[in-house]
């Protein structure tokens, strides 16, 4: 693939530890925006995103309705609201009914924005005890998007990670630091 | 931009179908979460693609009121985002004081909580004999709930615990009567809230208020349609009033951000300027 346009990350329990093996691989000048959806399970919003930003370079900030995508920042998805990308590249929020339990919801995010960037898209599914992901995360495949689940015997709970390996095969499947590097060589293409 | 796939050609014709037919526009709705719902009611009327759904929504009315239950959010809670309320009895209501009477719009009211929370507001700050709150959505059912004032007694301990947290001088519970099964709202604060139909999308200003609060209705449209909104919520306003939005909306990404200043930041409550 060429240069990715947008990378979506989601994860569960786990995940947070996950990503500050992959985040840090990443330089403030990321030529593609990331938006994140992770589970948490209470509700202290901007905490994620003031977390996040201290173990990375990238700008963080927490997703604002109709905000438009820039490169070099990481999106996180607010709590109770489904994060959406919309054909504009840019975030949309929603109310609606939770999905597999969450809102956030990965499964919400990587399908909208499998829509959005089609194959300019990477989509990354980490740790997690749910099954939330990977129905959006084989659609992100089939819209010839490249997809990376992270290696189950590396995650804290593997139910996530399984539930995609078990519906398709992902273009790669590797360890948080790897997901990392893999994400930073796309970065680095022309 | 890539080419329309056949579903959104579809979508498309079922929107102008919609429009025609029922006079409902969702066609500046926000499209990605318009896609899902749609795709849900799909599942829900058993029919295989949007053009079959299309076909039963233009002959049959009663599947079309079925369908705004698809493409409307109905969630709210009262007291939600307790922050808020605690801003507005704070910060916006020392500012209403000062007038002999005054209008609030809850637009967007769904099934009502948002209205009724204001008019305990109001009633506690010893305001609501002054004021008429309108309260205005698209969803009948939404409304007709509205009206009614009635939830279920499960949803109270939620309901409680926003009010303690947005300031509430009271216990909630002296604001409603509790069956078995339900709580009912006082019927005192109902003299002062008027339902009624109105769209952002289609309608236009009715009247002047001073203060409106539309929360997590916009997210819900795409931007031209936002502008649309916004512009109708600015234009209701009488000057120095003020608009408050759902704690993740902003008047940022809009048109309208000039003709507004920030008044309590982290909860979205500007002032027109
Ligand atoms: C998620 S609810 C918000 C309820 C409440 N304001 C709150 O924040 O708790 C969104 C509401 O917006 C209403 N709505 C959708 N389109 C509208 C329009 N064009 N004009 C007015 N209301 C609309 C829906 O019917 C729904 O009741």
């Amino acid at each position: 693939m060429t240069r990715p346009e947008a990378i979506v990350i989601g994860g569960s329990a786990g995940a947070l530890e996950a990503l500050t093996a992959i985040l840090p691989a990443l330089p403030a000048t990321y030529p593609a925006p990331i938006a994140l959806v992770l589970h948490v399970l209470s509700g202290k919003p901007s905490l994620l995103a003031d977390l996040l930003a201290q173990r990375c370079a990238l700008k963080v900030c927490e997703a604002m309705d109709k905000q438009p995508l820039e490169k070099g920042t990481l999106y996180v998805a607010p709590p109770d609201y489904h994060l959406l990308i919309e054909r504009d590249r840019c975030c949309a929020l929603s109310v609606d009914t939770p999905v597999h339990f969450s809102r956030p919801s990965i499964d919400v995010l990587f399908e909208s924005a499998a829509e959005a960037y089609r194959a300019g898209l990477v989509g990354v599914l980490l740790t997690g005890g749910n099954e939330d992901g990977a129905r959006g995360l084989e659609r992100i495949g089939a819209r010839g998007g490249a997809t990376v689940v992270q290696d189950p015997s590396t995650a804290m709970v593997p139910y996530m990670p399984e539930s995609a390996l078990k519906r398709f095969t992902p273009t790669t499947v590797l360890a948080p630091a790897d997901i990392g590097i893999y994400l930073a060589q796309l970065g680095g293409r022309p | 931009m890539s080419e329309p796939t056949p579903e959104d050609v579809e979508l498309n014709v079922l929107l102008d179908a919609i429009y025609q037919r029922y006079h409902y526009d969702f066609r500046k709705y926000s499209e990605a979460s318009l896609r899902r719902r749609v795709a849900t009611a799909l599942l829900h009327f058993r029919v295989a693609s949007i053009s079959r759904l299309q076909e039963k929504v233009l002959h049959e009315p009663r599947a079309f009121t079925e369908l705004l239950g698809f493409l409307t959010v109905q969630v709210s809670d009262m007291f939600r985002d307790p922050t808020y309320f605690k801003s507005l009895r704070e910060q916006v209501l020392p500012y209403l004081r000062t007038y002999p009477t005054f209008k609030v719009w809850v637009a967007g009211c769904s099934t009502g909580e948002e209205a009724w929370s204001m008019a305990i507001l109001l009633a506690e700050e010893g305001l609501l004999d002054r004021s008429l709150i309108y309260a205005t959505d698209i969803n009948p059912e939404a409304l007709r709930t509205a009206e009614e004032g009635v939830y279920a007694l499960e949803r109270f301990a939620l309901f409680s615990a926003n009010y303690q947290a947005s300031g509430g001088k009271r216990s909630l519970s002296s604001w409603y009567h509790a069956s078995s099964r339900a709580g009912l709202l006082d019927r005192s604060l109902k003299k002062h809230i008027l339902f009624s139909d109105h769209s952002l999308a289609t309608d236009s200003v009715f009247a002047e208020v001073e203060l409106a609060s539309c929360r997590n209705v916009l997210i819900y449209f795409d931007k031209d349609l936002q502008n649309r909104a916004v512009g109708l919520l600015r234009d209701s306003l009488r000057r120095k009033g003020f608009l408050g939005l759902g704690s993740k909306e902003s008047l940022r990404f809009t048109a309208h951000s000039a003709t507004f200043a920030d008044f309590v930041p982290q909860d979205r409550i500007y002032q027109r300027l």
